[in-house]
């Protein structure tokens, strides 16, 4: 009878990333947290636990349990939200991502820096720090009334194994009887599930009371009518057992008795020594002694887990695919009506155009009219539906900038600087493609803002500016584009130190350069001006790989500076990875689209205008500037109408390196082609980009400016 | 021997057999797998891609998808090529890729058992038989079996990249 949840295990993994997100995202709020931030961060910390605990993440769902149990602390009052903890959490939250991040790729992660930081948990809530009522400076002082099994008060040192050792009567047994609520199984529950947890714990015994099933007949067999005796035997704190009944504590009658030696067969045998109390009342026992979960069981994720049944997914070695998540987008559900209400319309629409074409005979002038308004119809509903169709992969770009608050924050404490970030615009939706390949690139640029841009403090007030540097993060549309801006109020980029640098470094620098020239110089590789190498920044892999990877997305990179106001990136970004504009060119017979992003301009070239460089190479004389002809006809061997350039057309494109005067027969008429891979079926194919379908349902190739540009170069 | 159609594919699996297309090129009757087969299409006009192989003809789209089309008869240096209204394109599923190939016509499925194929002789270097599973005979005609995926995965095609092929 058992599910096999693997197919869960991204589910749960992505909502535990989600939670991670939104935890960090509250803890690294300025303000001090209301009661509402604190029980969000709480929540998303208890389902962290609790999903990880069934799908047999134990390492995760154990050290998920100290943080937890802290901020339950903080939740109810007993203590303050203060810096110390707000950073621990932050740790905290590493920590489970490392782990998650690990059981997601089959990866490794640390178990001795989960162990410290365990620990620390253990120490913080073992000490009275942030404590209400208590000083901060008497770690030892006196817990106010801690419910139950007293934590034992002796600060951070004491290992959980010692705290159970100390606690008394916890040799023997326990003999728990779980009266479960008739609608138990109806919310999904499976006492099996919660049994095979406690097997974990010790030696179980599971006796099964059937006195009040009801005769045959009369059996709803959704109703749960059992009720179950359990012996657990073994050093088990009362808190780990109260735990496997967590989900359905509501929904049953917990009864807990400790029983000195062997377990009792009956329930008037057996000597109660300790605590009985029903679940309703034991809410604050569950308030935790630091038994449970600990570091020793932490770094032992190798270890196969012994749970059978229920639980087919260990902690390591999870079958979970690898990068899975690159595989899978989540959808906001509006989207997916829209969608089906899209097609309902389609369905319609096209039932509409049958009923025409099958009821007349002969199409008379009103069918012709009617027809004519169907296929106006059938038109728009196929754009909207493409349009729909395409917003599905549409993310907020939030997914990228909402990791800044912490980079920004963690960055200028390691270099002491303040820094205030602004987020302007995080709701702009990207491509999800596009937003994955975003993130390294920007967050090199904010590492560089901080690390270059933006001054120390004292620099910044000599100056004249507020200490505090301002980071400016804006994401926004701007014709097909989107537009990325970071923008600092630092130092701006220094334009002597740049040429300098780059005379030392051995690059080629123009005469006179103009700021242009000079911002570009930042992008070779190589490059680098800090004056010492820190570890965030300034060993010279940066700017060049930047540009690389937002060009390698058909995007563009620019770059402004003023002396001493500041500098701003802008990264312009197609809409989407699936579609681009373009301008299909006719080379004879052949049609090629070319990226509208590429072109600069196209000119029907005067004789003057051309000239030969020794006889072969031939260049295109544009305002003063001398551009290679590039005839595609040559490059892709094709027959051309046109032989001279000045009777076709000449496009002029930009490519990363250089300009071109491509020399086609004619401009057709600029399209948004939808991208398609050669690859999956053939292979790359030098000069072109990919594929698209037009709209007589021919293939075109869609040419790629900078392969053609080095095509070029080969071929002459 | 048409009759053979009729039967099921399964029939042949429990007899040890495989069920093959068989396609003219030329003079010559070529069979395939036909698990392969994905479907048969006319020809059509393709886009060409530039600086490719000669046999390589360009790309269709099919349905939405890019499909590369080979010409067999050039990659087998037929000296006659032509295209007419029997020239059909055998859509194939070879190694997860679509591919398009161009034959002169499809003449018929037929069953045979590993008994019936025998090893293409030897060439040497006047004719690759790299491709060539085997022969057969079908009555008084002689059929060249072509090991199809060898085939797609011959370094000079470039479908698949070289260090993967290796």
């Amino acid at each position: 009878m058992t599910i096999d949840i693997s197919q869960f295990v991204q589910a749960f993994l992505d909502e535990s990333f989600e939670g991670l997100d939104l935890m960090e995202v509250e803890l690294l709020r300025e303000e001090a947290l209301d009661r509402e931030q604190v029980d969000a961060i709480f929540r998303a910390a208890h389902s962290i636990k609790g999903s990880a605990g069934t799908f047999g993440f134990a390492a995760v769902s154990e050290f998920t349990h100290g943080a937890e149990t802290l901020l339950d602390e903080v939740r109810d009052g007993t203590r303050e939200m203060t810096v110390e903890i707000r950073g621990l959490m932050l740790e905290a939250v590493d920590r489970i991502r490392e782990m998650l991040v690990a059981a997601r790729d089959g990866g490794e992660h640390d178990p001795a820096r989960v162990a410290e930081t365990a620990e620390r948990i253990e120490a913080m809530l073992a000490s009275a720090h942030g404590r209400v009522g208590a000083a901060d400076a008497a770690p030892a002082a006196p817990l106010d009334a801690p419910p139950a099994e007293a934590t034992p008060a002796s600060g951070g040192e004491t290992t959980p194994g010692e705290a159970e050792a100390a606690s008394p009567g916890n040799d023997g047994a326990w003999e728990i009887l779980f009266e479960p609520a008739p609608t138990l199984l109806a919310s999904g529950n499976d006492p099996l599930r919660i049994f095979a947890w406690l097997a974990e714990l010790g030696e179980l015994g599971v006796h099964c009371e059937t006195a009040a099933l009801p005769a045959l007949a009369a059996l709803d067999p959704e109703q749960c009518r059992l009720r179950w005796r359990l012996t657990l035997e073994g050093a088990v704190a009362e808190n780990d057992i109260r735990e496997a009944f967590e989900w359905v504590e509501d929904q049953c009658t917990l009864t807990l008795t400790r029983t000195a030696s062997a377990p009792a067969a009956t329930p008037d045998t057996g000597t109660r020594t300790a605590v009985e109390d029903k679940v309703a009342t034991g809410e604050a026992a569950s308030r935790s002694t630091p038994a449970g979960p600990a570091a020793p069981t932490v770094p032992t994720p190798a270890t196969p887990s012994p749970a059978t049944g229920g639980r087919p997914v260990g902690a390591n070695g999870a079958p979970v695919e690898r990068r899975a998540d690159a595989a899978s987008i989540r959808v906001a559900t509006e989207k997916v009506d829209t969608l089906v209400n899209m097609v309902g319309e389609l369905v319609i629409t096209q039932a509409m155009i049958n009923t025409i074409g099958h009821s007349a005979e002969e199409l008379d002038a009103r069918a012709v009219d009617q027809l004519r308004h169907g296929l106006a119809l059938l038109e728009r509903n196929t754009r909207e539906l493409q349009e729909a169709v395409l917003s599905v992969r549409m993310l907020p770009i939030n997914f990228v900038f909402s990791r800044f608050p912490r980079v920004v924050r963690d960055l200028s404490a390691t270099l002491g600087k303040k820094v205030n970030l602004k987020i302007i615009g995080e709701e702009t939706e990207l491509d999800k493609g596009l937003i994955e390949k975003l993130v390294d690139p920007l967050t090199h640029i904010v590492r560089n803002a901080i690390d270059h841009g933006i001054e120390s403090p004292e620099r910044r007030r000599a100056a004249g500016k507020p200490e505090a540097g301002t980071l400016v993060l804006r994401a926004g549309h701007q014709g097909g584009n989107i537009v990325i801006e970071i923008s600092d109020d630092g130092g701006g980029l220094n334009r002597e130190r740049i040429l300098e640098k780059a005379r030392a470094q051995g690059m080629a620098v123009p005469e006179q350069p103009s700021d242009r020239d000079v911002w570009q110089l930042i992008f070779a590789p190589g490059f680098s001006t800090a004056e010492t190498v820190t570890d965030v920044s300034g060993r010279g892999v940066g700017m060049d790989v930047v540009r690389r990877n937002i060009e390698a997305v058909n995007g563009r990179l620019d770059i402004e500076s003023t002396p001493g106001e500041g500098t701003r990136l802008t990264v312009r970004l197609p809409l989407t990875l699936a579609i681009l504009d373009g301008m299909s060119v006719r080379v004879g017979e052949e049609v090629y689209i070319l990226p509208l992003t590429a072109i600069l301009e196209s000119l029907q070239p005067t004789p003057e205008q051309l000239h030969t460089i020794s006889g072969r190479g031939r260049v295109v004389r544009l305002r003063g500037d001398y551009i290679p002809l590039v005839p595609l006809h040559d490059l892709f061997d094709v027959p051309a109408t046109y032989q001279r350039p000045e009777d076709g057309i000449v496009v002029v494109v930009e490519s990363a390196e250089d300009r071109a005067a491509l020399f086609v027969d004619e401009l057709i008429a600029q399209h948004q082609v939808v991208i398609k891979s050669l690859e999956t079926n053939y292979r790359k194919v030098p000069g072109v980009s990919g594929a698209t379908i037009m709209g007589d349902g021919r293939v075109a190739m869609i040419l790629d400016v900078d392969s053609l540009t080095r095509l070029h170069g080969t071929v002459h | 021997m048409s009759d053979a159609g009729t039967l099921r594919h399964e029939d042949y699996a429990t007899a040890g057999k495989r069920e093959l297309l068989t396609f003219r090129l030329g003079e010559e009757e070529y069979g395939i797998d036909i698990l392969k087969v994905q479907e048969i299409r006319r020809y059509e006009s393709v886009t060409r891609i530039a600086n490719a192989p000669d046999f390589v003809k360009g790309v269709i789209n099919m349905r939405g998808t890019i499909v590369p089309i080979l010409d067999l008869r050039i990659k087998f240096r037929f000296p006659e090529v032509v295209y007419d209204d029997f020239t059909v394109v055998v859509i194939l599923n070879v190694d997860g890729r679509v591919i398009g190939v161009v034959v002169d016509a499809v003449s018929d499925v037929i069953a045979l058992g590993a008994d019936e194929i025998r090893d293409a002789p030897e060439f040497g270097a006047q004719l690759d038989t790299d491709y060539l599973e085997g022969l057969a005979s079908v009555g008084e005609r002689m059929l060249i079996i072509v090991d199809i995926e060898a085939l797609v995965r011959a370094p000079e095609l470039g479908l698949v990249d070289a260090d993967t092929a290796a």
